[in-house]
């Protein structure tokens, strides 16, 4: 039904066009007074009359006929029966209807359902056909309408511009609105959370045992919701990972910039690239596959028991995928120092060696601080390596060959499976996932200013 | 009297302060500090590469196995008395491919040995024989060779992935086992290998001086104890054998006198370290297999030459299957698609509107600055965040369907809208000035000549950017999961944009989960294909990057 609209509409749009640029051709050769705007812009006008309209109508329409028929299906539900159910029950009821409506009908429902699922499917195809009647209408009455505006004198060029315009703006608050929606989503099931575990038990607690009864009377383990052992692995495997990258993509910067012929620097830069350009996942399965074994293999060869999920080997992987990350804003850092300071440390007399020591890193630590950091804030949020490389289970622990867990393998523990959107199982991911935001949202900020701080510096 | 300290012995003049020996050796120092540094750098590249190499050919040595699938021809009857022609799905094609299977061994009668010999034939050979003559409906009645694969171990087997036989010691066990030796107590007599002990005979294991009852585990334990440093540590209990207490009691029954003597015992070894104590290695039956006739069967069969290579196609026209021969990727490429198709259809046209705006209309004020500042932080929250916000709004505010193409691409389009917008304004501010200043001198209004001129000159480095936020998003995988963009597709005729999908990395990090053997290399497989995709692309961007764009 959908696609057939927006099919019929497209058409109306091009039909609009067509008709605009007819009519404007037409009025054109009659008229004594030469046209504003050349009929092109008459037909797009007429067609962004009949498209913006019609399109807006259909996207509203669709975001509300879900809730609207449902909050009809609550209201049309005998009052018996539904009088004394909680919102859990009452949740289950509808998606039972629903999935009656949608024709899997599993043993006996009851006759309440049955009707209830008729009434359900009746009045989507009532507001489906009523979206179809209106916007087709609404796609018509723009046509009728901008026809009548096209004459010599209309400005059809700059109405047009105009709303060009206004779609750009429109696309431009997307970015605005994303950030928007990321924030309030995430605080507003952050703020269900913290309505039944405290801020102050979250941040400080040193228990994280998120697995909780989920129906009444099931027997797990208490649920505690203490986060500092999830941040202190998440820590642990994000420093494990910096002291991996760092000193590698920072001598190979210095090696690129300084010494590199440039014939070499053209070949090994790509390939530096390709590091970062490979998918998470990848990295995750070569963790698994090769890197965990082979640590495990080292430990027991040197006599001592490696956990196969170790935060060094996940760790260690991040920090491979975060080398040419590194590698190439201390590149630009350094490429960035003026030339007449290394002149002026090589006329003192200076090797080359002294002056990369002495003078470029120096000035360049701003800039390079500034990657690292960037590169941390990545280490922080990186979730498929850890997802498949590190624990679950948190242990507060700093000893680097044992399995802790990271705020993301959480998250995506938390959130995958069970969806139920009133647990604090559930939101506490929410929760974690405002941390992490926060949390790479200021080690972001932190380091685009130091950047371009130091970019001014010597501009 | 300046001249007089110039000349002193030893003085720093001009002439010969450099030449000394302790000034060369400075230099020298001081040169050899600058070719650290040089090799630093240098190792660290290398390191990286190598580690790059490791990467590549870890999952190459791991995943060409899966390219290759071993068969076996099956002469299978096609009878009309079974097969409905107006039905042809609904026959018991597992009876049939089983039966046909079997006539390979007629020695194998017994049902318990047939249930046995029909796990070498994989579970989904019956859906193989299904589809033949769902699609060869006439050749019902007919006699058909029909080629099956193995099931997994079998395939494995062939393919050398996996061995026959394993180490039944575990690597700590035999390093335990290599103390023991090199203490020099093992020897081997009459082909049995025994643990030569000084047991001592302990009266206060003898209760009562019952020689009878006496704990003769105990003393056993007490004398083997010695040879370990680190006692506590309980695998040696498992390297005597069973019955070593019986023969100190036969010993002591035969002369109760020793009780309170130490007496030296040969204590026999268990099974595995028996072996490896005569022949150097222990193996056990690959437990992949339930027996030694597996093997049998298996090599009878491939001495027959019944078994045969293929390039297994099923990777790229099957879907998603729980039998590892059978899976393919068909659902996961389709499901990728659709979502980088939405994902294109949104960020492209959005994120080039946004990138015009922002570069050539919008004013310099605190909302353009905002919008900036927005966007450069976009595109560095992490992508689990994106999948919660899909997850929050899209999901559970708008109420769109789980684990549909549609809510990936566009929670993907947000993630690449960044790096759209980026490439465009880069692309726009590449283009000279003097292009605008020549529309506008011939009358075009601002827009005219963002349209007609700026945007095409500009439309390679705005492609080249696309492309690498596109793969970029072919590869992300945790938003992904997060929508439940992992459901099982067992089948691609159903797929849409609003019906449950899988996408290629999910399909990796499912398969990644899976405990059979034969995912491990169909995991490198699918990701091998995932990495050549990317490449392939980004040898696009590249080639657009240099050949089509204009150096101005």
């Amino acid at each position: 039904m959908l696609s057939y609209l927006i099919l019929v509409l497209l058409l109306l749009i091009l039909a609009g066009f067509a008709l605009g640029h007819r009519k404007a051709l037409a009025v054109g050769a009659t008229s004594d007074v030469r046209m504003h705007s050349l009929a092109g812009y008459h037909g797009w006008y007429v067609a962004a009359l009949v498209g913006i309209p019609s399109f807006v109508l259909v996207l509203l329409w669709l975001l509300f006929q879900g809730p609207v028929v449902d909050w009809l299906l609550i209201g049309s539900l005998p009052k018996e029966g539904v009088d004394g159910l909680d919102k859990g029950q009452l949740d289950l009821l509808i998606s039972q209807i629903k999935s009656v409506a949608a024709g899997n009908i599993f043993g006996d429902p009851d006759a309440v359902v049955l009707e209830a699922a008729d009434r359900y499917n009746r009045w989507n195809t009532i507001a489906d056909w009523a979206l179809f009647v209106l916007a087709v209408a609404v796609a018509l009455a723009g046509i009728a309408l901008a026809q009548q505006r096209i004459s010599a004198r209309f400005r059809a060029r700059n109405t047009v511009e105009l709303v060009m315009s206004g779609l750009m703006i429109a696309c431009s608050l997307i970015a605005i609105l994303t950030t928007f929606g990321i924030v309030a989503s995430l605080l507003y099931e952050s703020l269900r959370f913290f309505d039944k575990v405290s801020v102050a038990e979250f941040l400080t607690g040193l228990n994280w045992e998120p697995q909780i009864p989920i129906r009444e009377g099931q027997v797990t383990a208490g649920g505690a919701f203490g986060a500092i052992p999830v941040f202190a692995g998440t820590l642990l495997i994000a420093l494990i990972a910096m002291v991996v990258a760092t000193p590698i993509g920072l001598f190979a910067a210095v090696y690129l910039t300084e010494y590199a012929s440039s014939k070499f620097r053209s070949v090994i830069k790509p390939l530096l690239e390709i590091l970062a350009g490979i998918p998470t996942v990848v990295y995750g399965f070569f963790a698994v596959l090769t890197v965990a074994p082979a640590i495990r293999n080292i430990g027991q060869a040197m006599g001592f028991e490696i956990a196969p999920n170790s935060a060094f080997a996940a760790g260690a992987v991040m920090g491979i995928m975060l080398i040419p990350f590194i590698s190439s804003l201390s590149d630009d850092a350094i490429a960035s120092v003026p030339q007449s300071m290394r002149d002026g440390s090589y006329a003192l007399g200076a090797t080359k060696g002294e002056t990369i020591t002495k003078v470029l890193l120096p000035s360049a630590l701003p800039g390079i601080m500034g990657g690292v950091l960037l590169a941390a804030s990545r280490a922080i949020g990186e979730t498929m390596i850890v997802v498949m490389a590190a624990g679950i289970i948190a242990s507060l622990t700093f000893n680097p060959f044992e399995p802790v867990t990271t705020v993301t393998v959480q998250i995506m523990t938390l959130l995958t499976g069970d969806t139920e959107f009133d647990n604090p199982k559930t939101l506490a991911a929410f929760a974690l996932g405002l941390v992490l935001f926060l949390s790479t949202l200021v080690l972001n900020i932190i380091a685009l200013r130091i950047v371009q701080k130091y970019r001014e510096q010597y501009e | 009297m300046s001249d007089a300290i110039a000349q002193a012995p030893g003085a720093r003049t001009r002439e010969n302060y450099w030449r000394t020996n302790a000034a060369k050796r400075r230099v020298r120092r001081r040169y050899a500090a600058d070719r650290r540094l040089q090799y630093y750098g240098l190792g660290s590249i290398g390191l990286a590469i190598v580690l790059l190499g490791i990467l590549f050919s870890s999952l190459i040595f791991s995943g060409y196995v899966a390219f290759f699938t071993t068969k076996i021809g099956l002469t299978i009857y096609l009878d009309p008395n079974v097969i409905d022609k107006a039905n042809p799905g609904a026959a018991n094609y597992r009876k049939m491919a089983r039966n046909a299977f079997f006539t390979y061994f007629p020695e194998v009668t017994s049902p318990m040995e047939r249930r046995q010999l029909g796990k070498s034939l994989s579970s989904g050979a019956p859906y193989v024989v299904r589809n033949y003559v769902i699609a060869h409906p006439e050749e019902i009645g007919d006699l058909v060779d029909i080629k099956v694969p193995l099931s997994d171990p079998f395939d494995q087997l062939s393919k050398g992935v996996i061995p026959r036989e394993i180490d039944a010691l575990s690597g700590d066990r035999v390093a335990l086992f290599n103390v023991l030796k090199r203490r020099g107590v093992l020897h081997v007599e009459n082909d049995k290998a025994y643990v030569k002990a000084d047991v001592y005979i302990n009266p206060g294991d003898v209760p009562e001086g019952d020689v009878e009852a006496a704990d003769y585990q105990r003393m056993v334990d007490e004398a083997f104890r010695t040879f370990y440093m680190r006692a506590h540590s309980r695998a040696y209990e498992e390297i005597l054998s069973q019955d070593v207490a019986s023969a100190v009691k036969a010993r002591v029954l035969a002369d109760p006198a020793l009780v309170g003597k130490t007496i030296q015992v040969n204590l026999p070894l268990s099974k595995h370290y028996d072996n490896l104590a005569r022949t150097g290695e222990a193996k056990v039956l690959n437990p992949r297999f339930s027996s030694e006739k597996d093997l049998q069967w298996f090599d009878s069969l491939k001495k027959r030459g019944l078994l045969t290579t293929h390039f297994t196609w099923e990777l790229f026209f099957n879907a998603d299957s729980r039998f590892p021969e059978l899976a393919g990727l068909s659902g996961a490429l389709t499901g990728s698609f659709l979502a980088l198709l939405v994902c294109f259809l949104l960020s492209f046209p959005i994120g080039i509107a946004t990138a015009v705006y922002l570069e050539e209309f919008a004013p310099k004020t605190r909302w353009t600055d905002f919008i900036e500042v927005n966007i450069n932080n976009l595109a560095a929250v992490p992508s689990v965040v994106f999948g919660l916000l899909g997850l929050a709004v899209f999901l559970n505010v708008f109420g769109l369907p789980r684990s549909v193409p549609l809510v990936g691409g566009m929670v993907l389009a947000l993630m690449t809208l960044p790096t759209i917008i980026v490439a465009t304004r880069a692309a726009l501010k590449a283009v000279p000035p003097s292009i605008r200043e020549g529309g506008y001198g011939v009358g075009a209004s601002k827009h005219q000549v963002m349209l007609h001129h700026v945007l095409p000159l500009a439309l390679p480095g705005i492609l080249t950017g696309t492309i690498i936020g596109l793969a970029q998003a072919l590869g992300e995988t945790a938003p992904l999961l997060l929508i439940g963009m992992n459901a099982f597709i067992p089948s691609i005729e159903n797929m849409g944009l609003l019906q449950p999908a899988m996408a290629l990395p999910t399909q990796i990090f499912s398969w990644a989960d899976s405990p059979e053997r034969g995912f491990v290399s169909r995991t490198s497989a699918a990701i091998l294909i995932l990495l050549s995709f990317l490449i392939i692309m980004n040898a696009i961007a590249v080639y657009l990057r240099q050949r089509v764009e204009r150096k101005w």
